[in-house]
């Protein structure tokens, strides 16, 4: 199998697709996008989306010390449900 | 089905650390959001798997050392180097990836990520004050 090269319309092609996960993607251009603000916003946005997980898992962590487990499995299965 | 496996482990949690500090238990629910992650979307995808190697790896390792840091969650990368590598720090396994998979792998990674970050909002929603 011979090595395929990798095109710049490849490349352009994925980075409009990762930036369509960005946060804001509908008030981006589908021009051709510059590779390294795509890079950065998602850099950026990867971080923000670590950032909350901590943050939640610190109010998750409080709110199970002070809840009864079954009524906050209760409320939990009840607004999956809806 | 990551629903379903991030409430397991939460439950785990509760029930396993009663008298554990804030912090202690802010982490392995941390951790269990990025194994629910990891878990639910399978080997089918290069983050994933690198994250639940990781995860079978510091399980093997606890039994022979001793407490360790939050090993299995995404380190803080340092802000040197291209955007290109910060990224690579950034993505579970994106260090032994090329690029054309690094940037497929990263757009998966940060719609599992967003779901993650929905349902674990959405449980705070619904168990905090005026929740019930």
């Amino acid at each position: 199998m011979s090595s395929s090269r990798i095109t710049d319309e490849q490349i352009n092609d994925l980075l409009t697709k990762l930036q369509a996960v960005l946060p804001e993607a509908h008030l981006r251009s589908t021009d051709r996008v510059s590779a390294a603000k795509v890079l950065q916003d998602t850099c950026n946005y990867i971080r923000s989306l670590h950032r909350e997980v901590d943050d939640l898992s610190e109010r998750l962590s409080e709110l199970l010390a002070n809840n009864d487990i079954n009524s906050a499995q209760a409320a939990i299965i009840r607004s999956l449900l809806r | 089905m990551l629903a379903f496996r991030f409430l397991r482990a939460l439950t785990l949690v509760h029930r396993t650390t009663p008298n554990s500090s804030n912090a202690a238990r802010s982490r392995r629910i941390q951790r269990a959001a990025f194994a629910s992650m990891a878990y639910s979307a399978g080997p089918r995808r290069a983050w994933s798997r690198a994250l639940l190697c990781r995860f079978h790896f510091h399980r093997a390792r606890r039994r022979c050392a001793g407490r360790s840091r939050t090993a299995g969650v995404p380190r803080r990368p340092s802000t040197t180097g291209s955007p290109a590598d910060g990224l690579r720090r950034l993505v579970p396994g994106g260090t032994e990836m090329d690029y054309c998979s690094l940037l497929e792998e990263t757009a998966d990674y940060i719609r599992c990520l967003s779901k993650q970050v929905k349902l674990m909002q959405s449980i705070v929603d619904s168990v905090g004050p005026g929740g019930r």
